[in-house]
């Protein structure tokens, strides 16, 4: 409890102040309008009329509840500024002098009683805190009592003040009051003015913004709303049910948005939020912003403005969307270009991309390198022969503008960069339309024709070489026919000439024949006794006659086989033999032959001899042939004919062996040829026509065998016939 | 030439021949060895005779005037009343090609010139053993 001493009234020193000094007091006072002011003139008329060294207004500010300085005397701006005390604090001492309505004395604090300190409870003293420190002080409230409900509109703090001047001390600190409240009472009223205003176009504003605003408490209860947010979240109880209901799920959706983003902490925080639009039942969906605002001590509020953003959401959507299939689109259409350029530069020959201007827009590799100086290397030369392709490209092109035609083709020479060797290209151009039937593009493929025209150039030698070939072909062709020709004029003279030869044999052999025919017929006639009997010699002599008619008509007979072999003429018939049984067949025949002599004949044939397929009659003559020449040439000794075969050969022989005369060597080698018999005059004796053996062989060649022959002059013969088991002869 | 003694009843054999001693060496040895024997020169008369005296085996020269021994087998063969008469043909063709065409104009057998008379009347007598063999 602050000790109060009680303001002592003394007797006035100075015998008080005159009336005229409180007029200009009243006066100054009135004059002022400002709070600060007045104070300030209140207090100079106190240091000059109580005696006030050092002073302090202090006035009480009722939003902060606090006793705050105004303004002081004899102290510095700071103090003032720093001085302020809790109306709460209904303890402290100078907020008790405040209620008390009296002026209130503090002493020092080396007195004992009336200090200027606090009493704390514990018998300690602490100096009050003030401008005037620890100098003894006088409070004294402005204003009276029940003017401004339990406490005054301020204290003046006065230190040094004359005991004489309390009176006029009080009367000062009375007006102060009355002028401070006057004042204060207009401001707050012309401040009432004011503010209704600027709140009717606060709310203005707030209202003429579709977009919705709220300011919320701590708890989330709206404090102030504009129409679009009081459509969203307020509904009285003649809406319907369903918006009701709707603006029911707002509040609850609104508040917990509100918390959610509001418990991150103290900027503004931006949030969507979707709302049920009450009228038209539809989704809406808002960003909301919300700043914390301080709504009054200790409690922050929220603005939450709210923009629909549905539309804008739809549209970002959609956009997105669009965005997307951009994306997408743009993929595909590098995909799409990233396949061209593979083909492109995949593409051996070059390819070139001109716009309507003819300026290249596009080469792959190959073209670079012949047109492009970086790819061709950075000699001059190279940079010569691009710009000469360059001027040989464009001059193509020129053409393909002039033509008026979608297509354009030509043979162009360039060369290689590099190398500087010639390419002769084949370049074809193709100009691409839009869909409006503009040029848009020139594509141009360059096809090197180096191999081609190297083809060419082998193409037309192998041509020549070939037409060369082909007259020494028809040369030798010609050559060839001319010689068939001849060839065939000589078959068909020699086939003549044979055929005449053969013709001619048969006309000699037939006219032969005739007169023959007489000489043996009366021959015989005469010897048969037919004109009458024959004396002895007449009978010989006929007989030799007949004798050598026979001789001549074997003689006829061979050559007429031997002309029919050699001309071919001689009929072959194939058929299965036996040649055992053909071998008897010939003994039996030549018995007669064999009774005349004293010759062992034996025969001999060895076991399993297969059939051959051959010519029956043509075998038979040639053995009958060798084994009368056996016979006819072996007086004495022995004749063989031995049959032999070895299993699994394709051969079969027969040898006819004799003990005869014999062959010389030198007669072996022409023993075939006709007429040429070792020995005429014994063949003469014994019959022969020397043509026996000649047709032995040629009959044996035709039936695909021959005969061959051992002999020793003196010692005998061997002729061995061998013959194929099949005989291709036809 | 001598016309035969139809008298007894030896084989009458028709001997057809150009050449006149070919006609009287096969005759007078025929004759002489117990046959009676007429003879023609040409094929026409050796068909006229034949179809006169129907004579029991005909020796056919093939080379003949008129009518070839060939032309005249054929019609001696085609007809009735000759058609059973063996026909011996007489050839100095040698080659196989006229001993075939005569085997084809319906000759009975070849022989070929030079031939010894008795060789020759043995193939007379082979035939005619044939010919009452088969009738």
């Amino acid at each position: 409890m602050a000790r109060v001493a009680p303001f002592t009234a003394t007797p006035q020193v100075r015998g008080g102040v005159g009336s005229r000094a409180r007029l200009a007091l009243v006066d100054s006072l009135l004059a002022e309008q400002e709070v600060r002011p007045c104070a300030v003139l209140t207090l100079r008329w106190l240091a000059r009329h109580a005696g006030i060294e050092r002073g302090l207004c202090a006035v009480v500010e009722s939003e902060s509840a606090r006793l705050v300085g105004l303004t002081g005397l004899g102290l510095s701006l700071a103090s003032v500024d720093a001085f302020s005390l809790e109306l709460n604090d209904r303890m402290h001492p100078l907020v008790v002098a405040l209620a008390a309505f009296e002026p209130v004395s503090f002493s020092g604090p080396s007195e004992a009683s009336g200090a200027s300190g606090v009493n704390t409870g514990q018998g300690m003293r602490q100096p009050l805190d003030t401008p005037l420190g620890a100098e003894p002080f006088v409070a004294v409230p402005l204003a009276g009592p029940g003017e401004s409900g339990d406490i005054g509109p301020g204290l003046l703090l006065l230190a040094g003040m004359d005991a004489a001047a309390e009176e006029d001390t009080r009367w000062a600190a009375e007006v102060l009051g009355a002028r401070l409240q006057s004042l204060w009472f207009r401001r707050s009223q012309v401040d009432e003015r004011r503010y209704k205003r600027e709140q009717s176009w606060l709310f203005g504003v707030i209202n003429a913004v579709t977009d919705p605003i709220l300011l919320t408490d701590s708890e989330g209860r709206i404090l102030v709303a504009n129409g679009s947010a009081e459509m969203l979240l307020t509904a009285d109880d003649q809406k319907s049910e369903g918006r009701r209901r709707a603006v029911a799920l707002n509040n609850m959706l609104f508040s917990a948005s509100i918390f959610t983003s509001s418990s991150g902490g103290g900027g503004p925080t931006r949030h969507e939020l979707l709302l049920v639009d009450p009228t038209e039942g539809q989704d809406l969906l808002f960003e909301v912003m919300s700043t914390p605002v301080k709504i009054r001590v200790g409690e922050t509020g929220t603005v939450s403005v709210l923009r629909n953003v549905t539309d804008l959401r739809r549209a970002t959507d959609e956009i997105e969307e669009n965005y997307r299939r951009l994306r997408i689109a743009e993929a595909e259409t590098r995909a799409e270009r990233d396949r061209l350029d593979l083909i492109l530069n995949s593409a051996l020959d070059p390819i070139l991309v001109t716009d309507p201007s003819g300026n290249i827009v596009l080469m792959n590799p190959p073209a670079e390198r012949m047109f492009t100086v970086s790819q061709a290397g950075n000699s001059d030369e190279a940079e010569r022969r691009v710009r000469a392709n360059d001027a040989v490209f464009t001059s193509f092109m020129s053409g393909l503008y002039a033509s008026q035609s979608l297509r354009w083709r030509g043979e162009l020479s360039l060369i290689d960069p590099k190398s500087g060797a010639t390419v002769p290209v084949e370049a074809i151009s193709g100009k691409v339309l839009s869909k409006h039937g503009e040029d848009t593009a020139v594509v141009t493929i360059l096809h090197d024709l180096t191999e081609a025209v190297e083809k060419q150039h082998l193409y037309e030698q192998v041509k020549r070489h070939s037409e060369e070939l082909r007259e020494k072909v028809r040369e030798a062709t010609a050559e060839l026919a001319e010689q068939n020709e001849l060839l065939r004029r000589q078959a068909f003279q020699l086939e003549q000439a044979s055929a005449a030869k053969s013709q001619f044999l048969a006309n000699v052999s037939h006219e032969l024949r005739t007169p023959l025919n007489a000489i043996i017929g009366y021959t015989h006639l005469l010897l048969e006794g037919v004109s009458g009997d024959l004396n002895r010699p007449q009978s010989e002599k006929l007989g030799r006659l007949e004798s050598n008619a026979r001789h001549l008509l074997s003689i006829i007979n061979d050559l007429l086989d031997l002309a029919r072999i050699e001309s071919g003429k001689m009929p072959v018939q194939l058929e299965r033999v036996l040649l055992q049984e053909l071998i008897d067949e010939v003994m039996t025949e030549v018995e007669p032959l064999i009774d005349g002599t004293k010759l062992t004949v034996t025969r001999n044939i060895s076991a399993e001899v297969p059939e051959i397929h051959t010519d029956r009659q043509k075998v038979k003559q040639i053995v009958l042939n060798l084994l009368s020449n056996a016979l006819k040439f072996t007086p004495t000794g022995s004749v063989s004919i031995r049959l032999d075969y070895e299993p699994g050969k394709e051969w079969i022989s027969v040898a006819v062996a004799d003990t005869g005369i014999g062959i010389s060597e030198e007669n072996q080698k022409t023993i075939f040829e006709a007429f040429q018999q070792a020995d005429s005059s014994y063949a003469r004796r014994t019959g022969g026509t020397g043509l026996g053996l000649t047709i032995c062989r040629r009959l044996a060649s035709i039936l695909d065998g021959q005969i061959t022959l051992v002999s020793k002059l003196g010692e005998g013969s061997t002729f061995t016939l061998v013959l194929p088991r099949q005989s291709r002869a036809s | 030439m001598s016309d035969p003694q139809p008298t007894d009843t030896a084989p009458l054999v028709l001997v057809v021949d150009d050449v006149a001693h070919g006609r009287e060496i096969f005759a007078e040895y025929l004759e002489f060895r117990g046959f009676r024997v007429a003879t023609a020169a040409d094929g026409l008369e050796a068909l006229d005779k034949a179809f006169e005296l129907l004579p029991d085996i005909i020796l056919m020269d093939l080379s003949l005037p008129q009518l070839d021994g060939w032309e005249a087998t054929r019609r001696l063969k085609g007809d009735d009343r000759t058609r059973t008469i063996p026909i011996i043909a007489l050839t100095a063709h040698a080659l196989a090609s006229a001993h075939d065409k005569a085997m084809a104009a319906g000759c009975d057998s070849v022989v070929t010139k030079p031939c010894i008379p008795r060789d020759l009347e043995a193939e007379v007598r082979r035939q005619l053993a044939a010919r009452s063999g088969r009738s």
